[in-house]
């Protein structure tokens, strides 16, 4: 199988401060990963040098596109990459206010990226609309409301919906549980693992909270100042991690 | 003779604005930049759109300014007395026999020849202004042809209220390129704009020139299951009669008695001196 993402030796430098350093890694069509670390250890960074919101100062992100095949992103034209970035990639903000227009209705925010691809039929782009509400189990009749006027939770189900209607194949989601009280983020993370396994998508899962991992990632990769300290499968990471950081990440987390 | 030299602004500024215009020209529908001056007038007031037909205008041009379609309204015949003064050229309200008009949110109703220029005033050159406020990320969304957001804003418009309620200022896409706001004209204009005339924007303000040369196409944008639809008030002008100009709605007395007239004030002259009448012509001539 060919691999969907393949990382060569990744690196962001913020001056003479390092952002993130000698990542590699692939990714696979279906496969799920996530990264861990505390904060500061480069993990956002890293996202967003993989999405193209950053611009790596070294390394490749090749990625295999439907239409050339494997293609490096950070050498790709700016139009091409942004093309992607509304088509076969997708992002979800920590914060759903980065990632929703505010002051546009929930159905105009999911019917953006149709518009965006040239979908120019007013009764597609609603149904689609209303189709994808139902799927992040948002009510319908809320179609016509501003994201204002939702809960938190409902915020990050929006902003799900909405990138992820025009099929993506592969998620960028940076801490998609911050800031959610648990039984919120347990119901989302119930959605989010429903959505991966239906459409089959790949993920890359930035977080710092270990269960959101366990849950929804096959693969962990654990950094510490900018550096991958440790990877592998995200069960054998967590019950028998090897590198000291790990191990003292693991036993921080509070029992109940 | 008077002091000013011709025209008001200094030469070298006039070729700096006819450099733009002429880039303008060149890339229908692109915001030029240019180094806007200030302008004995305040901003919102016409000084983008002055400091084009100043620009434009020669000795021998007739000049025509309207607001609003009107001849007769503050903005238009303050303007028109500013060119009488400093540049010294004839004005006319006829629009056949003048040949640079500047407009204020109206193009006139008799079709403009090619020997015709169109001066618009724009107080907001920047279509998508109100859905992306970062300047740095719409000229990257105009660059790249990323025009999806436009028609969020009328997907809003038809989810509220079951139409595309955008009845001004109705975004146009230029010869399948740039998608251009067309000032605040109403969108009753728009077919207009594919005109053998030259159509000039500025901006003053915002600093902004762009053009539509002759016969350039202009497409309203719109959805396939809701399209495009250039409206008006459904009635004939009460002055003249017309039925296919732009009426204004007129308050007559507290009863709520009401009149609809032309908005092109020469357009229902011409017509009414041809012997048209309307519901009250009779009366108010």
């Amino acid at each position: 199988m060919k691999p969907l993402l393949q990382v060569k030796d990744v690196a962001k430098m913020y001056g003479a401060r390092i952002g993130c350093t000698g990542v590699s890694f692939d990714l696979y069509p279906g496969e799920v990963m996530g990264i861990v670390g505390e904060s500061g250890s480069g993990k956002s960074t890293l996202l967003n040098s993989l999405a193209g919101h950053l611009v790596p100062d070294r390394g490749e992100v090749i990625f295999d596109t439907r239409a050339d095949g494997p293609v490096d992103t950070v050498t790709m034209s700016e139009p091409a990459r942004r093309m992607l970035g509304r088509t076969d990639w997708a992002f979800v903000h920590q914060h759903a206010r980065d990632g929703l227009r505010m002051s546009v209705s929930a159905g105009g925010n999911i019917g953006e990226r149709l518009m965006a691809v040239g979908n120019r039929h007013y009764g597609a782009i609603r149904d689609h609309a209303a189709d994808w509400l139902g799927r992040v189990e948002i009510s319908e009749s809320r179609i016509d409301d501003r994201p204002s006027a939702f809960s938190g939770g409902m915020q990050q189900r929006l902003q799900i919906a909405r990138n992820l209607v025009t099929g993506p194949r592969l998620v960028f989601m940076d801490e998609p549980t911050g800031g959610l009280d648990v039984s919120v983020q347990a119901l989302l993370l119930d959605l989010l693992r429903g959505l991966v396994r239906e459409m089959g998508l790949s993920a890359i899962i930035v977080t710092h909270d270990l269960a959101v991992v366990r849950l929804l990632a096959g693969r962990l990769m654990v950094m510490k100042d900018g550096h991958v300290v440790e990877t592998g499968l995200t069960d054998q990471v967590l019950d028998d991690p090897q590198h000291a950081y790990t191990q003292l990440l693991v036993s921080s987390v509070l029992q109940v | 003779m008077n002091d000013y030299n011709f025209a008001y602004l200094d030469e070298q500024t006039k070729r700096m604005i006819r450099r733009a215009i002429l880039k303008g020209l060149a890339v229908p529908g692109y915001q030029v930049p240019f180094a806007s001056r200030e302008m004995p007038m305040p901003y919102g007031w016409g000084t983008g759109g002055v400091q084009v037909s100043a620009a434009t205008l020669t000795p021998e041009d007739t000049l025509k300014v309207i607001d609003q379609g009107a001849d007769d309204t503050t903005n238009a015949v303050s303007i028109r007395k500013f060119f009488e003064k400093t540049a010294g050229v004839a004005t006319t309200e006829e629009t056949e026999k003048a040949s640079v008009i500047q407009t204020r949110h109206r193009i006139p109703e008799a079709e403009l020849t090619e020997d015709q220029i169109l001066v618009y005033q724009v107080p907001i050159p920047e279509p998508l202004r109100f859905l992306e406020p970062r300047e740095t990320e719409t000229r990257k969304m105009h660059s790249l042809q990323e025009y999806g957001l436009m028609h969020v804003k009328l997907y809003e418009d038809i989810s509220q209220h079951g139409a595309i309620a955008t009845a001004y200022a109705y975004p146009v896409k230029v010869e399948g390129r740039y998608v251009m706001d067309p000032s605040p004209i109403p969108k009753f204009d728009n077919p207009k704009m594919e005109m053998a005339a030259i159509q000039l924007f500025g901006a003053g303000r915002e600093q902004r020139i762009y053009a539509v040369p002759p016969y350039t196409q202009v497409v309203s944008l719109d959805f396939e299951d809701y399209p495009f639809e250039a409206s008006k008030a459904d009635h004939p002008c009460d002055l003249c009669g017309a039925e296919d100009s732009y009426l204004d709605e007129v308050i007559l007395d507290d009863a709520g008695t009401r009149m609809f007239v032309c908005s092109d004030t020469d357009y229902c002259r011409t017509r009414r001196d041809a012997g048209h009448a309307g519901r009250l012509g009779a009366e108010a001539a």
